[in-house]
C-alpha cells in the first residue's frame, strides 16, 4: 500500500527549493525573493514538472536553478522572448520570468514592451536593486541621476526608468510592487499574479547590499499602497506616477485577452497543404 | 463574360523549328504589375505542360522604383536564365535602363516597348540591334473599360509562344480571383487587344521564332518558389512552432508558414525583432515543439549570440538565412552567397554547430526538412543558407520526393533519479528531458555546466562538454546528402548554394567540348566531410571554386578545412549578377590549359 497521505500533503516552500547553494552575497534581498516564490508555488500546489522559470543574466538572473522547477538561464535580456517560446508552444505549464532591471529594462527593453503588449500568461518578476549587481556596480535604467559610480562619474544625469507605468502604457494585465524584505506580502501578491491570466509584471524592490548598501534602508521606507487595486490602466498609470515609489501591493488589475494559441482541433494533413502547389 | 477567343498559333505553318527554350523579360515602373504578368504567364505555361522559372528583379523602392519580371519557359526543367533574353518587353520604360547590365539582348532579341514613345528606349536596348515590334501599349489599355498595360503585355507574350487560350484563362481568374468579375473581363479584353495586334507589328515568320514547341506529355508538377518550399520542408520536418521578424528576401517562408502552421495544429508568432524571434523558437523548442525562424543577412547577424546559446544549452533549433548582397543593408532585393563566413564562423567561443545549404529550388524542401533533423537529432542549432535567387524564383518543378527521415529527438521520457541532461555520452548527445516529464527537471543554460546542468567554471566540465558538442556533431554520419557529385575527370569544380546550376551546365558544356569534369557541390558545409572529400577529389589535378562572393568566401572555407590537390582556380563575383554557365565554362577551359 502506498502511503496516500504524501500525495495529498499540502506541498512545502522547500519542496520547490533545489540543492544548489546560491551564489548571492550574504544579504542580498533575492534571498527573500526566491522563498517568496516558492512560497507561492506551494501556495498553488503547482506541479514542478509543470513549471518552467525562465531568465536572462544576472545574480537575480540565477534563480531558475534554485527551483527544483524545469527553468532555462539564457542570455542577457531575452528571457521574455524566450518565455514566450515556451508558452505559446506548452500553453498547460505555468511559465515564470524573472531576472534583474538592468536585464529587464535596459538589453531587454524592447522585449519587456512587446510582451506586454502581447499579453501572453506569463508573470514576469523584475528583482529591481536599481543597479547592476553582476557586472559589479554599474547604473541601470532605474538608477538615481546623481548615483555615483567608476563608469558614470557624478551620475548618468538621466531621469529613471518608470517599469510600472511603462508596463501599464503596454498593456501588462496585472501591475504590482513588492518588496524582498516582505516575503508574506510579496507571496500574496505573487500567488495572484500567476493565477491572473495574461502577462502579470510584478516589481520586487530587492536590495543590492553590496553595491547599494544604502537599500538597507528601504525597510524603514516601503508601505502598503494607500488604496484598492484599480481596474482602470489611466488612474493606476496616474497614482504611480505621483506615488512615493515604495508603496506596495497590486496596483492594477486587467481584463484583457490573453494571446491566442495553437488551433487544436482537426489539424489538416500534410498533403491538404502540399495541394497548394499542384498545377 | 467576355472570354479570349483567339486561336493558339500553329507552329508547323511557318516552316520554322518551333524552339523548346525561351527566356523573357517583361519590365516596367514598380506597381505596373509586372511581376503579376510574369506570374500569370508561367503559371499558364505550365499548366499547358511546359517548365519554367521566374525571377523577379527589382530596384530598393517598394513602389514606383523599376520592376522586371524574368521567365525562362522550357520542354525541360529550368534552373537558370541564359546569359540573354529572347524578347523584352517593356509595359513602360521608367528606369528600364537600370536593368542594362541583367537584361543583356542581341540582334536576335524582339524588344516590344510603346509605340507612342519610340525614342523612351534605354540604350541598352537599342544599341544591342534587337528587332523592334512597338505597338500603342497603353493607347490599347485605356481603350479597355479598367484596362492595364501588364495584361495587353501578357496577350501579346502569350500569342507570340503560343500558349493556349484556356490555360492563360485560367491563369487569369486564379490570379485575380478576388479582384472581381469586372477585373477579370477587363484583364481578359487587354489579352485579346495584345494578341491580336501582335500580326500588325510582327510578320509571321518573324514571330514564328519565338514559338515555343507544344509541351511534351503532361506529367504531374508542381509550381512552387524556394521561400515556400523551405517552408514546406520545415513541416514536413516536424515543424510546428515559428518566430517571424520580417525581412526581405525571407518574409515569403514566413508569411507561408504562417497560415500553413495553423492549418496543421502548430503557431506562428510575429516577434519584436530577430533577437527576440530566435529566442522564442529556443523556448518552443526547449518546450519539445520542433521550431523555425527564417531572416536575412542583417537578422542573421542579430541572432548570433542566441545561436551560441543553442549550442551551449543544446536545443535544437533551425534558422533560414536567405542571403542578399551585404554587409549592411547591402543589396535587400538581390542575391549573394556572401554569409557563409558569418554562418559558418559567426559565434563567439567554441560552438560547433550545422550549417546547410540548398543547391535548387526544389532542394530548398529537401534540406530545409534534412535541418530539421539533423538539429533534433542533434540538439543543436543548424542554419539553413538559401538565397535571394533561390528564394523568390517561382518554378515548376517535379514533385519533390517525400523523404521521411527515421531521425528524431532523443528525449528522456522515464528519468530515473539523479538525470543528468548533460551527461557526457560517446555519442556526445544526452536524452533531453521536456517540460512536463516528471523527475527530469533541469535548468538549461548558456553558462557553461557541469553534466546535471549546474554552472561550472571547472577546467573538467568546460572540456568535457565542449567535446561532448563537438563530438555529437562532427561523428554524425550525415550519408550521401552531404554532397552532390556528378562526373568524373582530372577537373573538379567545386561549388555550393544556387551557383549549382551554373556549374552543372558549364560542365555540361565542356563535356561536350570531350573535357571530363567532376562537379562536386557542398551541401553540408558545417561539420565540414574532408575524408569524403578527399576520396571525391582523388585523382583530381586542378579545382575550380565557384561561388557570387567578392571577398571569395568559399574558397577560404575550402582552404581552411580541405586539403584541394593541385592547382586551385577560383571564379568568384559578387551579387546580383548570376554567374554563368560560360563563365564555368571558360574557367573549366583554363584549367586544362597549361
Ligand atoms: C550581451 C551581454 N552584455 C553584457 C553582459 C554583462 N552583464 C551580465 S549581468 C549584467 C547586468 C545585470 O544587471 P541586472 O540585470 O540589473 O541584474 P543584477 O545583477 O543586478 O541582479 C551585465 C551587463 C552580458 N552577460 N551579456
Ligand atoms: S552583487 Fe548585489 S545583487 Fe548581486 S548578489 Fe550581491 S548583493 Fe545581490
Amino acid at each position: 500500500m502506498t502511503d496516500t497521505r504524501a500525495a495529498v500533503a499540502r506541498p512545502k516552500a522547500s519542496d520547490y527549493k533545489s540543492d544548489i547553494p546560491p551564489v548571492w552575497c550574504p544579504g542580498c534581498g533575492d534571498y527573500t525573493v526566491l522563498l517568496s516564490i516558492t512560497k507561492a508555488m506551494a501556495q498553488l500546489a503547482l506541479a514542478p514538472e509543470e513549471t518552467v522559470v525562465v531568465s536572462g543574466i544576472g545574480c537575480s538572473s540565477r534563480i531558475p536553478a534554485y527551483t527544483n522547477c524545469y527553468g532555462f538561464h539564457g542570455v542577457h535580456g531575452r528571457s521574455l522572448a524566450l518565455a514566450t517560446g515556451v508558452k505559446v508552444a506548452r500553453p498547460e505549464l505555468t511559465v515564470l520570468v524573472a531576472g534583474g532591471d538592468g536585464d529587464g529594462f535596459s538589453i531587454g527593453g524592447n522585449h519587456f514592451l512587446h510582451a506586454c503588449r502581447r499579453n501572453i500568461d506569463l508573470t514576469y518578476i523584475v528583482m529591481d536593486n536599481r543597479v547592476y549587481g553582476m557586472t559589479k556596480g554599474q547604473p541601470s535604467p532605474t538608477t538615481e541621476p546623481d548615483w555615483d559610480s567608476a563608469l558614470s562619474p557624478g551620475g548618468t544625469g538621466l531621469r529613471p526608468f518608470h517599469p510600472l507605468v511603462i508596463a501599464l502604457a503596454s498593456g501588462a494585465n496585472f501591475v504590482a510592487r513588492c518588496f524582498s524584505g516582505d516575503p508574506n506580502g510579496t507571496t500574496k501578491v505573487l500567488t495572484e499574479a500567476i493565477q491572473h491570466p495574461g502577462f502579470s509584471f510584478v516589481e520586487i524592490l530587492s536590495p543590492c547590499v553590496t553595491f547599494r548598501p544604502e537599500q538597507r534602508g528601504w525597510s524603514e521606507v516601503v508601505h502598503p499602497a494607500p488604496v484598492e487595486p484599480t481596474d482602470d490602466a489611466a488612474q493606476a498609470a496616474r497614482r504611480i506616477m505621483t506615488d512615493d515609489g515604495f508603496n506596495v501591493g497590486v496596483l492594477y488589475r486587467g481584463d484583457r485577452e490573453p494571446y491566442r494559441t495553437a488551433r487544436t482541433e482537426t489539424p489538416e494533413s500534410l498533403a491538404d497543404l502540399e495541394e497548394e502547389f499542384a498545377i | 463574360m467576355t472570354t479570349a477567343t483567339r486561336k493558339a498559333p500553329e507552329p508547323e505553318t511557318t516552316g520554322v523549328q518551333a524552339r523548346s527554350k525561351i527566356s523573357l523579360a517583361i519590365s516596367g515602373s514598380g506597381g505596373a504589375g509586372v511581376i503579376t504578368a510574369g506570374e500569370m504567364l508561367l503559371s499558364a505555361a505550365a499548366a499547358a505542360g511546359w517548365y519554367g522559372l521566374m525571377t523577379r528583379s527589382t530596384g530598393p523602392q517598394i513602389r514606383g522604383g523599376e520592376a522586371a519580371a524574368l521567365l525562362t519557359l522550357a520542354a525541360e526543367p529550368v534552373g537558370l536564365h541564359s546569359a540573354q533574353f529572347d524578347v523584352l518587353i517593356a509595359v513602360d520604360w521608367m528606369n528600364t535602363d537600370r536593368f542594362a547590365a541583367e537584361l543583356v539582348l542581341t540582334p536576335e532579341s524582339l524588344v516590344i516597348g510603346d509605340s507612342a514613345l519610340p525614342d523612351d528606349a534605354p540604350a541598352f536596348a537599342v544599341d544591342s540591334g534587337a528587332r523592334r515590334a512597338d505597338m500603342p501599349l497603353k493607347e490599347m489599355a485605356t481603350e479597355i473599360d479598367g484596362g492595364r498595360i501588364n495584361m495587353v503585355a501578357v496577350g501579346c507574350l502569350s500569342a507570340l509562344l503560343g500558349i493556349p487560350d484556356d490555360a492563360l484563362e485560367n491563369a487569369v481568374r486564379a490570379k485575380l480571383k478576388c479582384k472581381g468579375d469586372a477585373a477579370i473581363a477587363s484583364s481578359l479584353d487587354c489579352i485579346r487587344s495584345g494578341a491580336e495586334m501582335l500580326p500588325s507589328v510582327l510578320d509571321d515568320a518573324a514571330a514564328a521564332q519565338f514559338r515555343l514547341a507544344p509541351a511534351g506529355q503532361r506529367r504531374d508538377r508542381w509550381l512552387i518558389s524556394g521561400n515556400e518550399a523551405a517552408g514546406l520542408g520545415a513541416v514536413r520536418g516536424g515543424v510546428r512552432f515559428a518566430a517571424a521578424y520580417p525581412i526581405t528576401p525571407a518574409t515569403e517562408v514566413l508569411e507561408w508558414l504562417a497560415p500553413a502552421l495553423d492549418r496543421v495544429g502548430g503557431i506562428l508568432v510575429q516577434a519584436e525583432d530577430e533577437l527576440a524571434s530566435i529566442n522564442m523558437i529556443i523556448g518552443a523548442s526547449y518546450g519539445g515543439v520542433p521550431s523555425i525562424t527564417a531572416t536575412s543577412g542583417p537578422g542573421l547577424a542579430l541572432m548570433i549570440e542566441s545561436i551560441g546559446l543553442a549550442t551551449s544549452a543544446e536545443v535544437p533549433v533551425v534558422i533560414v538565412d536567405v542571403m542578399r548582397g551585404g554587409p549592411s543593408t547591402g543589396i535587400p532585393t538581390k542575391s549573394e552567397q556572401s554569409d557563409l563566413n558569418i554562418a559558418v564562423y559567426g559565434m563567439h567561443g567554441d560552438a560547433p554547430h550545422i550549417v546547410v545549404a540548398p543547391n535548387s529550388i526544389g532542394d530548398c524542401l529537401f534540406t530545409t526538412q534534412w535541418a530539421v533533423h539533423l538539429a533534433e537529432d542533434m540538439q543543436a542549432p543548424a542554419i539553413v543558407l538559401s538565397d535571394q535567387f533561390l528564394g523568390q524564383a517561382k518554378s515548376v518543378v517535379d514533385p519533390p520526393a517525400n523523404v521521411s527521415f527515421i531521425t528524431r529527438r532523443i528525449t528522456a521520457d522515464a528519468p530515473e533519479p539523479g538525470y543528468h541532461r548533460y551527461a557526457v555520452t560517446d555519442g556526445g548527445v544526452s536524452p533531453m528531458a521536456v517540460p512536463g516529464t516528471k523527475g527530469g527537471q533541469y535548468t538549461a543554460d548558456g553558462l557553461e555546466h557541469s553534466p546535471r546542468g549546474t554552472p561550472s567554471s571547472r577546467v573538467e566540465d568546460h572540456v568535457a562538454q565542449l567535446a561532448k558538442r563537438r563530438r555529437k556533431i562532427e561523428e554524425f554520419d550525415y550519408g550521401d546528402h552531404w554532397a552532390t557529385v556528378d562526373g568524373d575527370g582530372a577537373v573538379a569544380v567545386l561549388t555550393w548554394g544556387s551557383t549549382a546550376e551554373a556549374v552543372r551546365l558549364g560542365a555540361d558544356m565542356a563535356r561536350q567540348e570531350g573535357i571530363a569534369v567532376k562537379t562536386v557541390n557542398l551541401r553540408l558545409l558545417l561539420p565540414a566531410q574532408p575524408a569524403r572529400l578527399e576520396a571525391e577529389l582523388s585523382g583530381v589535378d586542378a579545382v575550380v571554386v565557384v561561388e557570387q562572393s567578392e571577398g571569395a568566401q568559399f574558397h577560404h572555407y575550402l582552404r581552411a578545412h580541405y586539403d584541394l590537390p593541385g592547382r586551385v582556380l577560383p571564379l568568384n563575383q559578387p551579387g546580383p549578377l548570376p554567374i554563368q554557365s560560360i563563365d564555368v565554362l571558360n574557367k573549366i577551359r583554363e584549367a586544362i590549359q597549361t
